[in-house]
């Protein structure tokens, strides 16, 4: 029998498949939206760079057909705002979870989003540290059971949308992976807004999360994220905190606002322009 | 410069400021970025180094360039790494505690073999120590501040002059080998101001990394050496499609996790593209060695009050010489056990409690080696060198 291929083939590195994600792991949903979103836009793919962290989402730069950068823990937006200043061409997409973005990384991110920089973050958020084996993180739920919270998580959780919304995001939307259409719609719309946009997808982990807090396959997880999420558009983002009973997805920040990337370029022509003034000038004063 | 503005490309603004001028050693060292090609500065304000971002700050956007403060020193050699991958030298200039931040990525660029540059511009440690205050106590976190085994470049500037000409140095020598480079100033040097001879841009030896020979394609390695140790750089946008990582990996830049041959391969060539050229990296001056009995090994802001010891000595009939590191790392160990072979002694002045003397009697051997420690306000007064000549002589 003949071999299809995949739609989406020219977006992986084939040679890096199979991929090391367990089975029914969020992560490739994740992976899917994102190669159907550039596909639709017809997005140049020499001109993507695709920048990840640690932890499991954070091997999706081994995987994306683009130039594609796996940093330190935490790092990735640090590391993506030296690659779109020194090349304001291209797309700089930062893919990475909610440890890596939101404890280690959380300075970078709020930075990122105030300056308005010009870069789409997507976070996979599993609500735990997968890599390692499962310990608690800043989105792990209250009274969650991880290896580190053997008795119930009792720290509060980060609101990622109110957050993003806070930091001065332009475009900041939240979905779960069963909103396959959506998120790729939202994806499609960040790429293309000027400025520092965010997308937070809650995704399952059932082999880790879910074995821990009695959903251990994906479609339990995936039954909780039916069950709870409630699409919202524009609705306050300080009242949309993951609980058990809701998970309200939907759009919640699509505004303008010069990007960094556009200040930075005025900023230069001024200097030109006065530089020129200076010269005129002095040539003058010489005449 | 991949994105150059149309209004630049048509006129050209002088970049080099060629000519005798008079400058700090951080504005001097800022310039000499700027003549060896950088044209991407991210940074965190730091006493004593802070100067050079703000000498930055003002002359990138004139070039276009791009000067960015960043959060923290994390950040900053993080967005360097980017910079210098998306095809732009780049820079970042710190003084101790920000040095320590930069480790994890220093690690990074080491790792994926990012040419870009590191000043720090030493002051009194550990901690917070004494911001205003010279020291030399970074030079061994310099050579093994990030985790695992590699091996860096490390120049020391002793001059305004060479503020502006070691620096220029330090990005050909990330760009030929690339890694990530250091030059470890001191406040003494980075706040002293002095005569700067800046050459004309046509005498300027100005290096650029080498390019990969093959089109884009997907055979292509990123992490394929040439016979030198040094793969080719590719960088983004240019339609390579390459993935680089901080974990081990192979030539195709995959992560290899679990091979023992991978991480040998890999680690190995790290250190041996350094330490296999270490003959084209390395840089010494020497002042009045042939005859000597008496060597002074010395670098950074103790070699000027050395070479002035000498010079008195010579002036009282004792035959002493000066061996000045250029070139910290790595380690000029033949020329320093060359020089220990003929003298009687060596004495090695540091603003530390005792680094670069340990290498220095590593190499030494036989030859006895007296350490003179400096620390606090001032450097090492002449005399003082003086009096620990005179005492080995006998």
């Amino acid at each position: 029998m003949e071999e299809l291929p995949h739609p989406y083939e020219k977006f992986l590195r084939k040679d890096r498949i199979p991929h090391i994600w367990c089975e029914g792991c969020g992560n490739g949903i994740i992976l899917n939206c994102f190669a159907r979103a550039l596909d639709e836009l017809n997005i140049d793919l020499n001109k993507v760079v695709v920048v990840s962290g640690i932890g499991c989402i954070g091997r999706v730069s081994g995987y994306t057909n683009t130039d594609s950068f796996h940093t330190t823990h935490g790092r990735p937006i640090a590391f993506a705002t030296g690659v779109k200043l020194a090349n304001p061409e291209l797309k700089v997409v930062v893919i990475s979870g909610d440890g890596d973005l939101f404890a280690i990384g959380g300075n970078h991110f709020i930075h990122a989003a105030r300056r308005n920089l010009d870069i789409q973050v997507i976070c996979a958020n599993n609500f735990i540290y997968g890599m390692t084996g499962g310990q608690g993180g800043p989105t792990t739920p209250l009274e969650a059971w991880t290896t580190t919270t053997p008795y119930g998580n009792i720290e509060q959780t980060f609101n990622l949308v109110h957050l993003a919304a806070a930091c001065g995001s332009v475009y900041v939307a939240r979905w779960t992976t069963l909103h396959t259409r959506w998120l790729t719609e939202s994806i499609k719309k960040a790429l293309q807004k000027e400025g520092f946009s965010f997308i937070e997808v809650v995704s399952q982990c059932p082999e880790i999360f879910g074995r821990y807090n009695k959903m251990e396959t994906a479609i339990k997880m995936m039954q909780w994220f039916k069950e709870a999420s409630e699409v919202q558009h524009f609705s306050d983002p300080a009242k949309a905190e993951i609980t058990p009973n809701r998970i309200t997805v939907g759009e919640f920040v699509d505004i303008e606002k010069p990007s960094y990337g556009r200040l930075l370029r005025e900023m230069k022509t001024k200097v030109a322009e006065k530089k020129e003034q200076n010269e005129e000038k002095k040539d003058a004063n010489r005449g | 410069m991949p994105a150059t503005t149309a209004a630049s490309a048509e006129k050209p603004r002088p970049i080099v400021r060629s000519g005798r001028r008079f400058m700090s050693g951080d504005i001097a060292c800022a310039e000499g970025s700027l003549a060896a090609g950088c044209r991407f500065f991210a940074g965190y304000p730091i006493t004593p180094a802070t100067e050079i971002a703000e000498h930055m700050a003002r002359r990138l956007p004139e070039i276009d360039g791009v000067y960015i403060q960043m959060e923290d020193e994390i950040a900053s050699m993080a967005a360097v790494i980017g910079a210098s991958y998306a095809g732009v030298k780049s820079m970042t200039a710190t003084s101790g505690p920000g040095f320590s931040l930069m480790q994890e990525n220093i690690g990074l660029a080491l790792m994926t073999e990012t040419p870009c540059v590191i000043v720090n511009v030493m002051r009194g440690g550990p901690s917070t120590g004494q911001p205003t205050m010279p020291g030399q106590q970074d030079v061994m976190q310099a050579r093994w501040g990030s985790h695992g085994d590699y091996e860096i470049i490390a120049l020391a500037p002793s001059s305004v002059q060479e503020m502006f000409d070691l620096t220029v140095d330090a990005f050909n020598l990330a760009e030929t080998y690339r890694v990530p480079v250091f030059v470890l100033a001191d406040e003494i040097v980075g706040h002293m101001w002095e005569r700067v001879t800046i050459p004309e841009v046509e005498s300027l030896k100005i290096v650029n990394r080498k390019k990969p020979t093959v089109r884009p394609n997907n055979r292509f390695a990123p992490f394929e050496p040439d016979e030198d140790l040094v793969p080719p750089m590719a960088v983004f946008g240019e339609g390579y499609h390459f993935h680089a990582t901080g974990l081990t990996h192979d030539e195709r830049g995959y992560p290899r996790t679990e091979s023992a041959e991978a991480q040998t391969k890999l680690v190995q060539r790290l250190c041996n593209k350094i330490r296999k050229n270490k003959d084209r990296i390395i840089r010494v001056k020497i002042a009045m060695l042939e005859d000597a009995e008496v060597a002074v090994v010395a670098y950074g802001i103790a070699a000027r009050a050395a070479l002035s010891a000498v010079r008195k000595a010579r002036a009282t009939g004792t035959k002493a010489g000066l061996l000045r590191l250029e070139t910290i790392w790595p380690f000029p160990e033949e020329q320093v056990a060359q020089v220990a072979g003929r003298v009687k002694a060596i004495v090695v002045p540091e603003m530390n409690c005792g680094q670069i003397v340990r290498e220095v009697e590593r190499a030494a051997k036989e030859t006895p080696v007296v350490f003179l420690s400096k620390l606090g306000e001032e450097p090492h007064k002449p005399g003082e060198i003086l009096d620990a000549i005179e005492g080995v002589k006998r």
